[in-house]
């Protein structure tokens, strides 16, 4: 008989350390993982509330808004409203897993086949991830991000540079590119280059360069449009790109601030968009690696139903009626589609054969699931790999919701023959990017007369800005851009269903 | 492959109070609101007890574009009954829509807790000592002793070792001091040698190395450096505090109470502007006596009422025990109004002659009974009498008060930060 991890619930640093190598056989030998170096780190709940406040990260630079955040979350969990998660892990290499001290021996066996086995091999392979972040370089980015946010403060005062962060997160979730560039963020670089930049300001900063004469001013020509938007790199959607580059009247250190929030948004960028993947498989690599533990015997079986019980937990969906509902459970409908390509490649019906002839029958599972892992996101995963199997089992349906519609809401879909493709196409939108965020660009500028700065929101299906917040952001934008801001909404017939024009309040000390 | 267990446990906590901080300053105008609209209903021991607030997240929310309205197309899961056509009537009448849960301003307002500390902070933020403190903290001044460099003289306890040491260095450099392993190298080639020539050659070599080293001592008296202290004047941090409080039978305990929940906020106030505050308490009929807290709020009195009794008692107390120049000197006194006529001559003699120079500051509470306004209570004879020394131009700060939920207001009134610092009242 082999030795059992643990008895009971008690775990020490020894206990962490066999659980480690006893999962890392599995992951390893049986699923074929590839990961980052593990570095497991045990923290209390305090420290837990921290990681939430600043988004998960370790360490991040100084902002009033995490500190409504720590004070939000702490004392919801004080009145027993919110239970903490029991993990969190980091996209970093090495791979940083923090566990709750309070966790039992078999929760902490279940993170960390979770974290540091599931979570990881995703970091490590899926291609969003490698195109968008660089694990390697994100720790040394924050430090500096927070050394750099601190100097500023220093030099230039809170009250300017808490302007520029809360204008720079207004528009964090527009200050990502969408499409890959032409090369890969090397973050190490980054820090590098800001800190060079400004020794070399102050080298060759020269006093006199301010008295020389410039000149009769040059007359201007007046570009055409198309010039003009070629110039600025036009049209543009990620704005905090653009106002780093383009905006006028910012100091250096504001570009500078901007760059730091956007790389950090360019970093949680893939996160945002492989929820249901990232935890599917998390989920999934955590029950293969605890049913084996324990087919093993190497934990018992007491320990194995508290892991059960918790892992039902996590993976429950609760049905559109229920109260409890909230949208789909990202670990279920993960976890479920996990199997479900399980049961595929392994034992297909004759519908399977016809919906997936690529994977049908293959037999190797763990080859499959890899290449899934490595190559979709959460939209392209559902739009392939739903199966009618699976609609039938969750008994989805699609809803049609038009508020011209008097009659009321109209089912759409059902899981039956005909609804099977469009659910899943549904479905797969409610994952997509191009969906979700509304799609705002910056489309012109007039540079020759009042500077102003044109944006505009495509409107689809007739989802329009929600206004309060339309106007603060835009107030934010318009500081950065220190003149006149125009956001037109248009529909798809570029006819414009409403307009915003915010001027730039006047900012103190920050030109 | 390798791998890592961490124990963070340890780590000093507090990580997220720089966060904390800029959150509350950037709040602190609705903190604030919130902490004094919670106070009033509190007692005062509980209001410094810290606790929750709860403010409304105006200007404090992070805007984002986000969408609504519009056609919306749903998946969901648990289909029991609809078919592929059926229309399903809206809730709500006139085509109003289930609100989305997880959106929209689910903290609109939002309860946390502050610390004790937080709290009396926040809550005695606008407050400052009035401006008569300043005249008497320049004159009453201890001394201090503060580092002021190096000195070549002074007592063996202020030796600076390190400084002593390097000084020595530099002179034995300086001064080309032999180095000991230089004569011990010397010492060993002599031990080895067979030269006879070379043998005395060295060992004339060795003396000579070694009267210098001699002539040129490890540590010479001139190296030696004392730590330098030098006095400086210190600002007065100890402050005394005189409850004066009228307990004839006209004083009801509701009265008391009054002056009770005014004294506490006046002792928190100055303990936190001074490292040590002492409090005197003074009771008095047609005669004054110290007492503890315990008779002073709740022992039972009776009998006539003079004022000046308890100011004379007050006078001898502060020449025995607190003398002026080393105590900042706070008193409030507490009654209802009520002074025999004949006593009035003797009150202001005692208050413009000895106590109003020494003390910092001097309030005086009329309370009167609960109900009504405090701006309806008639004068009575000690209020106008102070009304009048005031007209004389006494430093009196003076304020009636009848209910509870005055208290803070008043006080909050006495020792409000002034723009321009104008007398105190």
């Amino acid at each position: 008989m082999t030795e059992r991890l643990f008895e009971g619930a008690d775990w020490d640093f020894l206990t962490l350390q066999r659980v480690h190598d006893a999962c890392e056989d599995v992951a390893r030998g049986e699923l074929g993982l590839d990961t980052y170096m593990n570095q497991i780190e045990v923290i209390t709940a305090e420290q837990m509330l921290d990681a939430y406040s600043s988004v998960g990260m370790p360490l991040f630079y100084r902002h009033w808004s995490f500190g409504k955040h720590f004070a939000f979350h702490e004392a919801s969990y004080r009145k027993g409203l919110m239970g903490l998660a029991y993990e969190i892990v980091i996209n970093s290499s090495p791979c940083i897993s923090y566990l709750m001290e309070e966790n039992t021996a078999t929760m902490q066996t279940l993170v960390i086949a979770h974290a540091a086995f599931g979570h990881n091999h995703f970091f490590k392979n899926n291609y969003l991830f490698k195109q968008w972040t660089d694990a390697e370089g994100i720790l040394d980015y924050l430090e500096f991000a927070k050394r750099y946010v601190k100097s500023c403060e220093e030099r230039y005062g809170h009250a300017a540079v808490e302007h520029t962060l809360d204008a720079a997160h207004a528009l964090m979730s527009h200050g990502v590119d969408r499409y890959p560039g032409k090369k890969n963020i090397d973050l190490r670089e980054e820090e590098k280059r800001a800190g060079q930049r400004r020794a070399h300001e102050e080298a060759a900063f020269n006093d006199l360069w301010r008295t020389v004469p410039s000149g009769p001013a040059k007359s201007g020509k007046v570009l055409s449009i198309e010039r003009r938007r070629k110039l600025l790199g036009l049209p543009q959607e990620n704005l905090l790109y653009f106002l780093e580059k383009s905006a006028p009247r910012l100091a250096p250190w504001q570009r500078e601030l901007l760059r730091i929030v956007r790389h950090i948004a360019q970093y949680f960028y893939p996160q945002s968009q492989t929820k249901v993947m990232n935890e599917g498989t998390a989920t999934y690599v955590h029950y293969r690696i605890m049913s084996r533990l324990h087919k093993q015997d190497k934990i018992s079986d007491g320990n194995f139903l508290e892991f059960l019980q918790s892992h039902t937990n996590v993976v429950f969906q609760p049905e559109f009626d229920d109260p409890r509902f909230s949208g789909f459970n990202p670990y279920a409908l993960g976890f479920a589609m996990m199997q479900d390509i399980e049961r595929i490649v392994s034992d297909p019906t004759d519908e399977d054969r016809e919906w997936f002839p690529e994977i049908a029958g293959t037999r190797d599972v763990e080859d499959v699931l890899r290449g899934i892992w490595a190559n979709y996101r959460d939209e392209s995963f559902i739009s392939q790999f739903l199966s009618p199997s699976l609609i039938r089992q969750l008994r989805l349906f699609h809803l049609h919701d038009d508020p011209e519609e008097r009659a009321g809401i109209k089912v759409d879909a059902i899981h039956n023959e005909r609804g099977y493709r469009r659910i899943r196409r549904e479905l797969a939108k409610q994952y997509d990017v191009g969906y979700i965020d509304p799609n705002i660009e910056v489309v012109d500028v007039d540079l020759a007369g009042d500077r102003r700065l044109m944006l505009r929101h495509h409107v689809i299906k007739g989802a329009q800005l929600y206004d309060t917040d339309a106007k603060r952001v835009l107030q934010h934008l318009a500081d950065l851009w220190s003149y006149d801001v125009v956001l037109q909404e248009v529909d798809a017939n570029d006819k414009v269903l409403k307009e915003y024009v915010l001027n730039p309040r006047i900012q103190p000390a920050a030109a | 492959m390798a791998f890592h267990v961490i124990d963070r446990r340890l780590n000093p906590g507090g990580k997220s109070l720089e966060n904390r901080q800029r959150f509350l300053r950037r709040a602190k105008a609705q903190v604030q609101s919130a902490v004094k609209k919670s106070s009033q209903d509190r007692d005062i021991k509980d209001v410094l007890e810290g606790g929750e607030v709860s403010i409304a997240l105006d200007g404090m929310d992070e805007p984002r574009f986000r969408r609504e309205g519009g056609t919306r197309d749903m998946v969901l899961p648990g289909n029991k009954k609809f078919v592929e056509g059926d229309i399903l009537p809206r809730s709500g009448e006139g085509g109003g829509r289930k609100s989305q849960p997880g959106q929209g301003d689910s903290e609109d307002a939002f309860r946390f807790v502050l610390s004790r500390e937080e709290f009396v902070n926040l809550f005695l933020d606008d407050l400052e000592l009035p401006d008569l403190a300043k005249r008497k903290l320049a004159e009453a001044e201890s001394e201090g002793l503060q580092r002021a460099g190096y000195a070549t003289s002074g007592s063996p306890a202020n030796i600076s070792i390190s400084r002593t040491v390097s000084r020595a260095l530099m002179r034995r450099v300086a001064l080309r001091r032999p180095r000991p392993q230089a004569i011990a190298a010397l010492e060993a080639e002599l031990a080895e040698c067979e030269d006879e020539e070379r043998r005395t050659e060295l060992e004339a070599e060795i003396a000579a190395l070694k009267a210098k080293a001699k002539r040129i001592p490890f540590i010479d008296p001139i190296d030696i450096r004392y730590r330098r202290f030098e006095t400086i004047p210190k600002p007065v941090a100890q402050a005394v505090m005189f409850c004066l409080m009228d307990v004839s039978g006209s004083m009801s305990e509701h009265m008391k109470d009054l002056a009770k929940r005014f004294y506490m906020l006046l002792y928190v106030f100055l303990k936190r502007r001074y490292r040590h505050v002492e409090i005197v308490f003074i009771r008095h009929t047609d005669r004054a006596e110290e007492v503890d807290e315990q008779t002073f709020f709740y022992g039972p009195a009776s009998g006539g009422t003079l004022v000046s009794s308890a100011l004379h008692a007050m006078n001898d107390i502060v020449r025995s025990r607190f003398r002026p120049s080393d105590w900042n000197i706070y008193a409030a006194q507490a009654s209802d109004g009520d002074n025999s006529i004949s006593d009035s001559e003797a009150v202001s003699r005692l208050l413009t002659g000895s106590i109003l120079p020494v003390c910092q500051f001097f309030a005086y509470l009329e309370v009167g009974e609960a109900g009504g306004y405090s701006f309806e209570m008639p004068d009575s004879s000690l209020w106008s009498l102070y009304e009048r020394l005031r007209g004389n131009g006494a430093e009196l700060s003076m304020r009636k008060v009848r209910d509870r939920s005055e208290i803070f207001p008043v006080f909050h009134d006495l020792f409000q930060r002034r723009a321009n610092q104008e007398k105190a009242s």
